[in-house]
C-alpha cells in the first residue's frame, strides 16, 4: 500500500505547481478567460514542450504512454488555479478516443499536431433531448455508397469554439435510446454544412452549439468500428470524469483553505469570525468532504489505472461524490466570505461556479448514484 | 382555529385577481414572465398603478396615505400579486425609510419625504453595511461630525442595493465615539447629489449589477435631516431590521416558482420519461413542497398572533431562514434541471432575446441561482438569525 507519487510523478507535479504559481496568478487567469480565444495558445505551447499534451497518449501514437493516475496529477494542479486552458476537453476527452481507435491515418493526422500543441479538439456527445445519457441520440447519418450524411444538432459542445476537429456521436442505425447504432465520426470544422454558434459558459470557458446539415464524410471518417461508439465513448468519458474530478479536487482545496485564511483575518464582534464555534465546525466540514473527495479520487483513479473489474463503479461513486462535494465546498466558502464571496472580484465565486458546472458535466451527482447501484 | 378566509376576503381576493387581469400592463408582465430585469421606469409605473390603487403602502397608517387594513388582507393583497408574478416593490422608500420617517420624523420630515415615498417619485437606497461591518453592523465607523447646523459625512458604505438610481440614502452614521458601540449612532438621510458622494458598481458572480459602493468625501448634510435623535440610530435601525424582516419569507413567490419548477420539468426528456418523474428529482420537489407549507402555516401563525396584538419578534429570523433556504433551494434544483442548459453564460441584456442557446427558460436559470447565494448573507446572515433565535427565543 502506498499512495505516494513516484519520482518522475513528483517531478510532473511539481512542474505544473510551478506552472500554476508563476505564470498563472488570478489577474492573468481572469485576462485570459475573457479574451476572445478564451484561453493562452501561448500557455498551450508550453504545455506541449514540458511533454504535458503527449502524457496520456500512447508510445505508438508519439506519446508517453503514461496513465490516468498522470492525467489527474495534471488536473488536480490544474484545479488550484482554475485553467482555462481545454486540456479535458482536447486531451482527456478526445484525443485520447482516437488513441484507442483511431485508424492509422487519423492517429497520424490529428495526434502528432495534438500532442505538438497545433490543434484542438471537441467532443460533441450531448443533444438538448439527452440530458446525460450518452445512448440518446437523434442526429444521424446516412449511408450514400461509400460516403455519409449526417444531419443533426449538438448542444453545449466544450471548447467547441477554439476545436480544428470535432469528434460527434451519431446514430447509424436503430432508434432514440438504443445502445447499438451509435458511431463516432471525426469532422473538419470547416467542413461544408457545419456550422456553431460559439458562446461563453458561467464557469469562465467557452462551448458551442452545433448544427449539422447535410455533412457529406466518407467511411474513412469513421472512428473504430461502425456502430461501435457508444463504448469508445463511454470509455473516454470515464477517463474525463477521472480527470474533472482531479480538477474540482484541486478547486475544492484552494477554498476551504481560502476560507479559513479569511475567517482567521475577518474580525467581526470584536474577534476573527473563524473564532466563531458554528463556522469552525463548517469548516470541518468543508475539510472533510474535500478528503473523502480526493480518497475517492485515488482510489477510482488507481484501480481506472490498473484496469480494475469494478473500476467503472468507482468512478460512478467519485462523480457522485464530487457533484456533492463541490456543491457543499462551494456555497459554504461563498457563505462564510460572506458579501464579498458574491462578488465577481473575488476568485471565490469563480472557483465555485467551476465547480458548479463540473457537477453536472458527464452526468449529475443523482444520475451517477443510480448508475453505481447499477453496477 | 380556522383556516378560511371570510366572506369579505375573498370577495376582496377576486378584486385583485380582477386588477391582474385587466390591469397589469402587458409588456412588463411579459418581461417578468421571462424573468428579465426590469428597467426602473418600469418598476416606477407599476407601483404607481398600485398606489393609485391605494394598494401600494398598504403597511402605512391611514393617515400618512396607507391603509386600516386587517393583517389577512394584506397578506391577500401580497400573495395574489406574488401568485401573478408581478413585479416586487423596491423595499428601501416605501418599507424601510417611510416607516422610519412616520414613526421618528418630524412634521417638517413627513411633509418633505413621505408624499415623494407613496408616488415614488424619489428612489431611496440604504446606507447600513460597510466594508469592516457585515454581521456586526454596530461597528459602522462612517462618521457624521456636527459644525454648525451641518454634518460633515466621512466614509464608506457598501453592498448599498441600487445605489446607483437612488435619489437619497438613508443611514447609520457615527456621531459619537463610545465605549458601548450601540451608541453614539444616528440615522440620517442624505440627498444623493450632495458634493462629495461617490458610487462604485460592485459586480457579482451572476454578472449583475445590483450593488454599490458609496464613499462620502465631507458630503455636507443639515442637521434638520437628522431623524430621532442624535445616538438613536441603533434604536431606530432595530425597528427598521423588524419591518424588512416580517414578509421576508416570500410565500407565494416561492410557490410560484416551485410550480413553475414542476411544469418545466414535466416537459424535459430523460431516458424514456420526463424529469419530473425522475424518482429522485421528484421526491426533492415533494420535499420542498413540504418545507414550504410548513413555512407557510409558521407565517400565517405569526400573522395570527399579529393580528391578536402580538409583534413580530424573533420569529420573524425564523421566516428569514426558511424562506431564504427555500428560496435557495429552489433555484438549485432549477438549474439542476437544466442540466448542461444551464451552462451557457449571456449579459443581463441578451437576456430573453434569441441571442442565447436552449430554450428559452434556460439563460436566466443560473445567474439566478448564482445571485441568489446572497439571500443567506443579506439582511442579517443565516448564521446571525440563528444566534437570534437561540438568544431571544430559547434564552441561550
Amino acid at each position: 500500500m502506498d499512495f505516494n507519487f513516484n519520482e518522475e510523478q513528483s517531478l510532473i507535479q511539481g512542474q505544473v505547481s510551478q506552472f500554476i504559481q508563476r505564470d498563472y496568478d488570478w489577474e492573468k487567469r481572469q485576462e485570459l478567460s475573457n479574451s476572445e480565444r478564451g484561453f493562452s495558445d501561448e500557455n498551450w505551447k508550453q504545455f506541449a514542450e514540458l511533454g504535458w499534451l503527449g502524457i496520456s497518449i500512447s508510445e505508438e501514437a508519439g506519446g508517453f504512454g503514461g496513465s490516468s493516475l498522470d492525467t489527474m496529477i495534471i488536473m488536480e494542479e490544474f484545479g488550484k488555479g482554475l485553467v482555462v486552458e481545454p486540456f479535458l476537453e482536447t486531451i482527456v476527452l478526445s484525443a485520447s478516443i482516437l488513441d484507442d481507435a483511431g485508424s492509422k491515418q487519423q492517429k497520424d493526422e490529428i495526434l502528432n499536431k495534438v500532442i505538438e500543441g497545433n490543434l484542438q479538439l471537441a467532443t460533441a456527445f450531448s443533444e438538448p433531448q439527452s440530458r446525460f445519457n450518452l445512448e440518446d441520440i437523434v442526429t444521424t447519418a446516412t449511408k450514400q455508397d461509400d460516403s455519409y450524411l449526417i444531419n443533426g444538432f449538438k448542444s453545449v459542445v466544450m471548447n467547441g469554439p477554439a476545436a480544428d476537429s470535432f469528434i460527434i456521436s451519431v446514430r447509424t442505425s436503430g432508434s432514440q435510446s438504443d445502445k447499438e447504432g451509435i458511431t463516432l465520426f471525426l469532422l473538419d470544422s470547416k467542413q461544408n454544412g457545419v456550422s456553431k454558434r460559439d458562446y461563453a459558459t458561467v464557469d469562465g470557458r467557452k462551448a458551442c452549439e452545433l448544427t449539422l446539415e447535410d455533412v457529406s464524410v466518407s467511411s474513412a471518417s469513421i472512428i473504430g468500428k461502425e456502430g461501435g461508439g457508444l463504448d469508445l465513448l463511454q470509455n473516454a468519458i470515464n477517463r474525463a470524469i477521472l480527470a474533472v474530478s482531479a480538477e474540482a479536487v484541486g478547486a475544492m482545496e484552494v477554498l476551504y483553505k481560502t476560507t479559513v485564511e479569511y475567517t482567521k483575518t475577518r474580525e467581526q464582534f470584536g474577534q476573527a469570525i473563524g473564532k466563531f464555534q458554528v463556522l469552525q465546525h463548517r469548516m470541518v466540514d468543508m475539510f472533510m468532504e474535500y478528503e473523502q473527495a480526493k480518497s475517492l479520487l485515488y482510489m477510482a483513479t488507481i484501480k481506472h489505472s490498473e484496469g480494475a473489474k469494478d473500476a467503472d463503479k468507482a468512478i460512478a461513486g467519485l462523480k457522485y461524490h464530487i457533484g456533492k462535494a463541490g456543491k457543499f465546498i462551494g456555497q459554504q466558502s461563498v457563505q462564510l466570505h460572506g458579501g464579498m464571496g458574491v462578488t465577481e472580484e473575488l476568485n471565490v465565486g469563480h472557483y465555485f461556479k467551476r465547480l458548479t458546472t463540473i457537477g453536472t458535466i458527464f452526468g449529475n451527482s443523482d444520475y451517477h448514484l443510480v448508475k453505481y447501484s447499477k453496477l | 382555529m380556522d383556516l378560511n378566509f371570510s366572506e369579505e376576503d375573498i370577495s376582496f381576493q377576486s378584486e385583485v385577481r380582477d386588477f391582474l387581469t385587466n390591469e397589469y400592463p402587458d409588456d412588463i408582465k411579459e418581461k417578468q414572465d421571462k424573468r428579465i430585469p426590469l428597467k426602473k421606469e418600469e418598476v416606477i409605473r407599476w407601483q404607481k398603478l398600485l398606489a393609485s390603487k391605494g394598494w401600494f403602502a398598504i403597511n402605512w397608517p391611514k393617515e400618512y396615505g396607507g391603509t386600516d387594513w386587517s393583517p389577512t388582507k394584506k397578506y391577500i393583497l401580497q400573495n395574489e400579486l406574488a401568485s401573478a408574478n408581478a413585479p416586487v416593490l423596491i423595499p428601501f422608500g416605501v418599507n424601510m425609510c417611510g416607516p422610519v420617517i412616520y414613526s421618528f420624523g418630524t412634521e417638517e420630515q413627513k411633509k418633505e419625504h413621505l408624499d415623494k415615498i407613496l408616488n415614488s417619485d424619489v428612489w431611496w437606497c440604504q446606507g447600513y453595511s460597510e466594508p469592516g461591518s457585515g454581521s456586526d453592523l454596530a461597528s459602522l465607523q462612517t462618521k457624521a461630525e456636527k459644525v454648525d447646523d451641518k454634518y460633515i459625512v466621512n466614509g464608506t458604505k457598501t453592498w448599498t442595493t441600487m445605489a446607483q438610481h437612488a435619489d437619497w440614502i438613508f443611514c447609520l452614521v457615527r456621531t459619537e465615539t463610545s465605549d458601548i458601540k450601540q451608541e453614539g449612532i444616528s440615522f440620517l438621510l442624505i440627498d444623493m447629489k450632495s458634493p462629495g458622494i461617490e458610487v462604485k458598481p460592485i459586480i457579482t458572480i451572476d454578472g449583475s449589477h445590483e450593488v454599490n459602493m458609496v464613499y462620502f468625501d465631507n458630503v455636507e448634510v443639515p442637521t434638520k435631516n437628522l431623524i430621532g435623535e442624535e445616538g438613536q440610530g441603533w434604536n431606530i435601525a432595530k425597528f427598521l431590521l423588524m419591518h424588512e424582516r416580517s414578509g421576508i419569507a416570500g410565500i407565494a413567490a416561492l410557490k410560484r416558482e416551485l410550480s413553475r419548477l414542476k411544469e418545466i420539468s414535466a416537459t424535459i426528456e430523460n431516458g424514456n420519461g420526463v424529469l419530473f418523474d425522475d424518482l429522485d428529482f421528484r421526491k426533492k420537489i415533494e420535499a420542498t413542497e413540504i418545507e414550504l407549507t410548513a413555512t407557510e402555516f409558521t407565517e400565517l401563525r405569526t400573522l395570527s398572533a399579529m393580528s391578536s396584538g402580538g409583534a413580530p419578534g424573533a420569529e420573524s429570523s425564523i421566516l428569514k431562514i426558511k424562506g431564504t433556504e427555500l428560496q435557495q433551494t429552489i433555484s438549485e434544483l432549477f438549474i439542476e434541471m437544466l442540466g448542461y442548459y444551464a451552462h451557457p453564460f449571456f449579459e443581463e441584456d441578451k437576456i430573453g432575446t434569441n441571442e442565447t442557446v436552449g430554450p428559452d427558460y434556460a439563460a436566466p436559470g443560473m445567474p439566478h441561482y448564482l445571485n441568489y447565494r446572497k439571500v443567506s448573507i443579506y439582511g442579517g446572515s443565516n448564521e446571525i438569525q440563528r444566534n437570534v433565535i437561540s438568544k431571544a427565543i430559547l434564552g441561550l
